[in-house]
């Protein structure tokens, strides 16, 4: 049997990925529900008033993306660590480097791409102004791109860890810092009038920086974990 | 060159190297330190817009210094680690993340102290500020990956992985937070170009700096020493040493 090209090999993982969650629906579902009822949870929190929510929307909006992103992110690599097949993609001769771009890019199309997507009904929930919904979604599109990559390292250095949950989340919140500043700013931008282009920009510059360089660490992250 | 690569992975000469160099290091340290306080909190003239309130940057920028400069310690020490399998660089990366988030710590309260009487608040959300709590979430999540491990040798690389990361991200986070929000009045020395800030007051601070310096190395190497002996507390070297000292 011809081994796969590493092209065609990295193809067929996003592929089993996808089909992995597919076949899992609710697990797909889950951070779109957690989206929704942390949404819910601000007009509690601060009061119902129209014109208080479309002030905080732009920030509140994104940082239930980071917090759904954050959440899902512990689980990209555990089952397959849990029965063995992460050590056998270690083993193999592909590389490791765009193997786990391949995981990432599952994870950032089941969780960040259907956020971004639904994203703008829960703008117009929070009285977003129309205007800035197409500039949430393209936000939220470039950004959680850059949370799926770092989120990656964390999971790939605590995926060996029994209680990876709490801890992921110690490692991953302050590299995420600098995304939700852009990502709130772009939308904040948008909904004042300002053009949001410099900032949906620099979440740019930060994917091809994240791309180039969060493989490396998530490699290096999976070899001390399967080592331990 | 390399005898002395060589040695710096040896345990027993790095305890008894490091012990030599406190020996001397700490006391001079102790002393500058006393001079720098004094000097800095008693003869400098006060501020004309500040007053006496300003005299806390003796303490506060030195600290702040340090702490990040902690950090790229921290971080190249684990490099050292990853790349050439030096057992030491692993435990000086372990040993400096506690001292590093006490640095930082110590630069957020002194800010807070200072913040009070210039800017009205304990607490500014401004960029500096700001960056130095993310700063301390980083040292804090170095130190609690390192102990979720139970095998130290994987803890060590991991550390290294995840303080390399955020070596990366500090530019980052810093640049970001600085557009994103400034209160904070910009650096007032400068390595080029005339500082902003009178030599009367200069410097005592770049004594203190220099003074913070020192102690952060003394710091690392107590704490260094401390975890040697632990980690090699089943070999012959220290036992002896044991018997020589009464404990045993």
């Amino acid at each position: 049997m011809n081994a796969p090209g590493t092209w065609q090999f990295c193809v067929r993982l996003l592929h089993r990925q996808l089909l992995l969650a597919v076949r899992r629906p609710i697990e797909i579902s889950n951070p779109l529900v957690f989206f929704a009822m942390v949404v819910a949870l601000f007009p509690l929190g601060l009061g119902p008033a129209l014109d208080n929510l479309s002030g905080f929307a732009p920030g509140v909006l994104w940082i239930i993306a980071l917090l759904s992103n954050l959440l899902t992110s512990d689980a990209v690599f555990r089952s397959d660590f849990e029965d063995g097949s992460l050590e056998q993609l270690l083993l193999s001769p592909q590389p490791l480097y765009l193997s786990v771009l391949a995981y990432i890019g599952a994870h950032w199309l089941m969780t960040g791409v259907l956020l971004a997507m639904v994203s703008p009904v829960f703008g117009l929930m929070l009285n977003l102004p129309a205007q800035a919904l197409g500039t949430l979604v393209a936000s939220l599109l470039l950004g959680t791109a850059v949370l799926s990559l770092l989120g990656g390292i964390g999971a790939a250095l605590t995926v060996g860890l029994k209680r990876g949950g709490m801890l992921i989340s110690l490692l991953i919140l302050p590299l995420y810092m600098p995304v939700l500043i852009f990502g709130s700013a772009a939308v904040q931008g948008a909904v004042s009038g300002i053009p949001a282009e410099p900032y949906l920009a620099i979440l740019g510059a930060m994917l091809c920086l994240a791309i180039a360089l969060a493989p490396l660490a998530m490699a290096a992250g999976l070899r001390i974990s399967i080592d331990a | 060159m390399w005898s002395l690569f060589h040695k710096l992975g040896s345990p027993p000469w790095l305890y008894a190297i490091s012990g030599a160099i406190l020996r001397w290091l700490l006391p001079i340290t102790l002393i500058a330190l006393a001079v720098g306080l004094v000097w800095g909190l008693l003869f400098t003239p006060a501020d004309f817009r500040q007053g006496n309130s300003y005299r806390i940057i003796y303490i506060h920028v030195p600290a702040a210094v340090v702490a990040l400069a902690g950090y790229y310690i921290m971080a190249v020490a684990g490099a050292v680690n990853l790349i050439w399998r030096m057992k030491m660089a692993d435990v000086a990366m372990k040993a400096a993340a506690p001292i590093g988030a006490a640095f930082t710590f110590l630069a957020l309260f002194t800010g807070a102290v200072w913040g009070k009487p210039t800017w009205g608040a304990w607490w500014v959300w401004d960029a500096r500020v700001t960056s130095m709590l993310i700063l301390l979430f980083l040292y804090l999540g170095v130190m609690a990956l390192y102990e979720a491990f139970d095998n130290k040798e994987a803890a060590g690389k991991a550390c290294a992985v995840l303080s390399l990361v955020g070596m990366v991200n500090i530019p980052i986070i810093y640049k970001s937070v600085d557009w994103w929000y400034s209160l904070h009045q910009p650096a007032s020395i400068k390595l080029t170009g005339e500082s902003t800030i009178d030599s009367s007051m200069l410097y005592p601070l770049l004594l203190m700096i220099m003074v913070f310096y020192a102690l952060f190395t003394c710091c690392l190497l107590l704490n260094m020493r401390a975890e040697l002996l632990q980690r090699e507390s089943r070999t012959q070297w220290v036992k002896r040493l044991a018997a020589e000292e009464g404990v045993v």
